[in-house]
């Protein structure tokens, strides 16, 4: 037995997009990794694994959080949701989903998910963001490809769809393309 | 030569991209995403010493630990190398190592050693930490200057030079004569630091070798699938249809991941021995440390000059520091940089010298405008000579750019120059940022006692490199019995775009919405041979092979329509999923019953026609196709903080007919903040021991939405001369920017007495260059 042995593993159960999950994992598995490998929901992407470039965020009881910088165990009895959790259950696109391809918000794809549940996050808590609070919401991810030019514009465009559905006879909360 | 419309139905719009949906819900696969049954994972143990020589290595300890199936260090691998060369530098190119980890001495901070292969990462990681190793240091050698001029101290040992490639200046009395007869000889030297590629996704490989069947499949986040294909069936010994790479998704490249390097050649090499699927996912530590580096490059111009500021001839010597293992041979871009080094001016006389070294820092390879100093050398020396003589800056291009009427103009290195449209792109952005509105704004806020500035950079870009293994690439478009469309390109998109503007393409000429064509790239077993996504190639490249295939599935088409309908040709349209008699609408045959013909009722085909709608295209470009761009942008700086904020960041571009108006100016954006960043926030310094200080995303400052201005773009389009019209214009943005930010900068602390020189242009260096000069 060496002494970098860990703990035995211990059964871990949290709410990830509305269905329970459950896997026995180490205590220092991040829950990014497990969402990845025991939730096999791959479209969390770890981007650098220190807290900084964004792509890896994920709802913890519906506040943006890092999930690499958390341990699986810590989301335990929690309620997690990642970008696969914010489409519309019979396909199509959110409302912000659809304004980052509407605006080119995205190239690669590979920031794309933290920054589509950051923005997702930010209109939850504040409907119609002014610049400044939309580049400051925006400065936790990172992005290589595209400038922002598009995201920050994606922003704008999700934010007044959002007031249109709102002040609408329809209440929608997505739209379905 | 024949052109389509600006603006068809499909061409010129700003289509929603195809890739989007699978992104933007989680759906995309990247490398680390795809599940190989039975793989394992890879860590490395990488020196921390810059240079010196292993005196101990143990690795039993690691060996032992529970979950840890192999650890191999040079002992066990290397000698399963064979050759070690790309099919885009060739067989002699300059040092390609023969060897995959670090044998006797290190040479570089993050110079992988041995490789542990576990049932996990968290595994691997803990293996690390129980290998024995000790490195006796010796002075590391990180003066590219000073190791250029020595033969007693080297990076290689074994290769008797640090000096991987030098081009002499050629001795030229007729220019030595224009500079003695000047009225002004201009000298400056700048330093371009080293910044970096720094893709979202850090590289990533999967090998999987059946040694039953002698197959060996590389999954692998590329650019060029084709070119890691042949380069590992060499590396290996094997046949090249043994080998098979697969390109999942990737998450940007930059120039980083054309090539694979010496820790993924350990991946592969560690598969085969072990006789397991191996998985390596670079780390951002790793990535940023050890994967590349780039820029790291000075370069010394003098410019002689008549009375009215038009530039006579210009002397450039140019220094890469290239690292200790450049990938792929030297990775200088001497040689382009000779080629087009007076950028966008009428410059008769030129003389570049160059010379490459090895330092004992992580190598270099290209990014984004690997060769970008054609455009920054100049862009910035001509706004000192406009200071030096009084000239405006804008002004001063004027006088020297390469206008409408002199082209075809002849480059001194006697490359010839057509539609480019320097001097409207000028114009254009000068025009867009209100260039002499600012001048009266910045007089104004002087007074004041503010600082501000205005840069500009003229770009000519020679986009679409192919020459060699990059001259050609190939599609195969396969129309089904469905009439739906099978698309097979030779790519390797990472981000470009590439799959919704070759579908843009196919839909114009045949008529179908781009929903009924499905595309695949990215699998040599498939593929037609392509050199990837590199090189600005890939609307000049894919795009003309793309439109060239359709335009003769669409002739067979038509010509199957016409027996069959028993008209003329020359009387049918097609659009709207089908081939009809003009102004006869019922008169028609959809895409599905013609596909049905040509494959389920071929004795319907018109006599002799081969039955299927299947049709390939080899396209080969002319060696450059020459885009063209004007970046100008303003600043203002905190005299106390030195913090640089662009006020307004403007580009005007031509490149030529447009695809997709929204992916062009996307890729015009991507680019322009590189480089932004590029000269403002991100720096990968070495301290005296040879560390690199910046191994996290809190030392490697990239640009956030809060850093970047909002950009403007003007069009200009001149078609180039190919069948699109289509020029070359993924590097462009990150080639021009760095220059328009130094400018705007140098402009903004001129009137203070203060010369800027080099980059970065970050806080502390603008508050060192006021405090010098007394402020």
């Amino acid at each position: 037995m060496s002494d970098t042995a860990m703990p035995d593993p211990a059964v871990v159960t949290m709410t990830v997009n509305g269905e329970s999950c459950s896997a026995a994992v180490e205590p220092r598995k991040t829950l990014a990794d497990f969402l990845r490998e025991d939730c096999s929901l791959t479209g969390t992407h770890l981007g650098c694994e220190h807290g900084v470039c964004g792509a890896c965020t994920v709802l913890l009881d519906g506040r943006a959080v890092r999930s690499c910088l958390m341990f699986a165990v810590q989301a335990a009895g929690h309620e997690v949701t990642t970008v696969e959790g914010l489409s519309p259950s019979g396909g199509g696109l959110s409302t912000v989903q659809q304004a980052f391809q509407d605006e080119h918000g995205l190239q690669c794809g590979f920031c794309t998910p933290g920054f589509v549940v950051s923005v997702t996050a930010l209109l939850a808590d504040n409907p119609n963001p002014d610049d400044d609070e939309i580049r400051d919401a925006l400065s936790g991810n990172l992005c290589r490809c595209t400038g922002y030019q598009g995201i920050i514009r994606a922003v704008r465009s999700a934010a007044e769809t959002g007031h249109a559905q709102r002040s609408g006879p329809s209440q929608q909360q997505v739209s379905a393309s | 030569m024949t052109t389509t419309a600006n603006v068809g139905r499909f061409m010129g719009q700003s289509v929603a991209r195809r890739e989007d949906p699978r992104f933007l819900t989680g759906r995309g696969r990247y490398i680390e995403d795809l599940r190989v049954h039975g793989v394992l994972n890879a860590a490395f143990l990488r020196s921390d010493i810059a240079r010196g020589r292993i005196t101990h290595l143990d690795v039993s300890a690691a060996r032992e630990l529970p979950g840890v199936h192999a650890v191999y260090t040079a002992a066990d691998l290397n000698d399963r190398v064979k050759e070690t060369w790309w099919n885009m530098a060739g067989p002699d190119a300059t040092y390609p190592p023969k060897f995959a980890l670090a044998e006797h001495d290190v040479r570089y901070v993050g110079d992988p050693i041995a490789i542990v292969v576990a049932e996990s990462r968290y595994i691997a990681e803990d293996a690390l930490e129980l290998i024995e190793i000790d490195v006796e240091a010796d002075e590391p050698l990180l003066d590219p200057v000073a190791n250029a001029a020595s033969t007693e101290a080297l990076v290689h040992p074994e290769l008797g030079t640090n000096v991987p490639q030098a081009i002499p200046a050629a001795p030229d009395p007729e220019l030595d004569q224009i500079f003695a007869d000047a009225a002004h000889v201009v000298t400056e030297t700048f330093g371009e630091h080293r910044y970096i590629q720094v893709p979202m996704e850090t590289r990533g490989i999967i090998a999987d070798y059946d040694q039953v069947s002698e197959q060996l499949v590389i999954h692998t986040a590329t650019q060029s699938g084709h070119e890691v294909r042949a380069f590992f069936a060499r590396l290996l010994g094997l046949s090249e249809n043994k080998v098979r790479v697969i390109v999942p998704d990737v998450g940007g490249g930059f120039g980083l991941k054309v090539m694979s390097m010496r820790d993924e050649w350990s991946v592969v090499l560690a598969a085969m021995k072990l006789g397991r699927p191996v998985r390596w996912i670079e780390d951002r530590r790793e990535n940023l440390i050890a994967g590349a580096h780039a820029r790291d490059e000075r370069m010394t111009i003098s410019c002689a000059v008549d009375a009215d500021g038009v530039i006579k001839a210009m002397k450039v010597d140019h220094l890469e520091n290239v690292g200790a293992y450049p990938y792929a041979a030297s990775a200088s871009s001497g040689g382009m940089v000779g080629m087009f080094v007076s950028n966008a001016y009428k410059i008769a006389k030129v003389a570049y010298s160059n010379t490459v070294a090895y330092t004992n820092t992580c190598g270099r390879a290209p990014y984004r405008g690997p060769f970008l100093m054609e455009t920054v050398g100049p862009e910035q020396m001509i706004e000192v000579i406009a200071r030096k003589l009084g000239l405006d800056p804008i002004e001063i291009r004027r006088r020297n750019v390469i206008a409408a009427a002199d082209q075809p103009y002849a480059l001194p290195s006697m490359l010839p120059v057509a539609d480019v449209t320097l001097a409207e792109t000028l114009e254009q952005a000068a025009q867009i940022i209100d260039y002499e509105g600012f001048r009266r704004e910045q007089e104004a806020a002087r007074a004041q006692g503010r600082i501000l500035g205005v840069g500009t950079s003229l770009c000519m870009e020679p986009s679409a490199i192919a020459f060699g293994a990059l001259a050609t690439e190939a599609v195969t478009l396969r129309m089904e019995a469905s009439g739906t469309i099978n698309c097979v390109l030779s790519s390797s998109s990472t981000g470009m775009s590439v799959e919704t503007t070759v579908l843009q393409l196919i839909a114009e000429q045949i008529g179908c919405d781009i929903d009924q064509i499905t595309f695949l790239q990215g699998d040599t077993s498939l593929t037609p041979y392509g050199a990837g996504t590199q090189g600005s190639r890939s609307a000049v490249l894919y795009g003309n092979a793309v439109h060239a295939a359709a335009v003769e599935l669409r002739a067979k088409l038509v010509a199957i329509a016409a027996h069959l309908l028993e008209a003329s040709e020359d009387d049918l349209e097609v659009g709207d999923g089908k081939v009809s008699v003009k102004g006869v609408p019922d008169q028609a045959l959809t895409l599905g019953q013609l596909g049905a013909t040509a494959y389920i009722n071929s004795d319907a085909l018109p006599p002799g026609m081969m039955p299927g709608l299947e049709v390939s295209s080899r396209y080969k470009s002319a060696p450059f196709t020459f885009s063209n761009a004007c970046h100008i942008c303003t600043c203002e700086i905190d005299p106390v903080t030195g913090e640089v904020q662009i006020l307004r960041y403007v580009v005007s571009e031509d490149c030529g007919r447009m695809i997709n108006p929204k992916i062009v100016e996307g890729q015009v954006y991507g680019g322009v903040v590189q480089g932004i960043g590029g000269v403002l926030y991100e720096h990968m310094p070495y301290d005296e021991a040879g560390n690199p200080l910046a191994g996290t995303f809190m030392d490697y400052l990239l640009p956030t939405a809060a850093e970047v201005p909002d950009i403007e773009i003007g069009h200009i389009e001149s078609a180039a001369a190919n069948p699109l019209g289509v020029k070359g214009m993924g590097e462009g943005g990150a080639v021009a920017s760095p220059a328009a930010v130094f400018n705007a900068v140098a402009d903004a602390l001129a009137p203070l007495g203060i010369e800027v020189r080099d980059t970065p242009l970050g806080p502390s260096q603008v508050v060192e260059l006021l405090r010098a000069a007394g402020h």
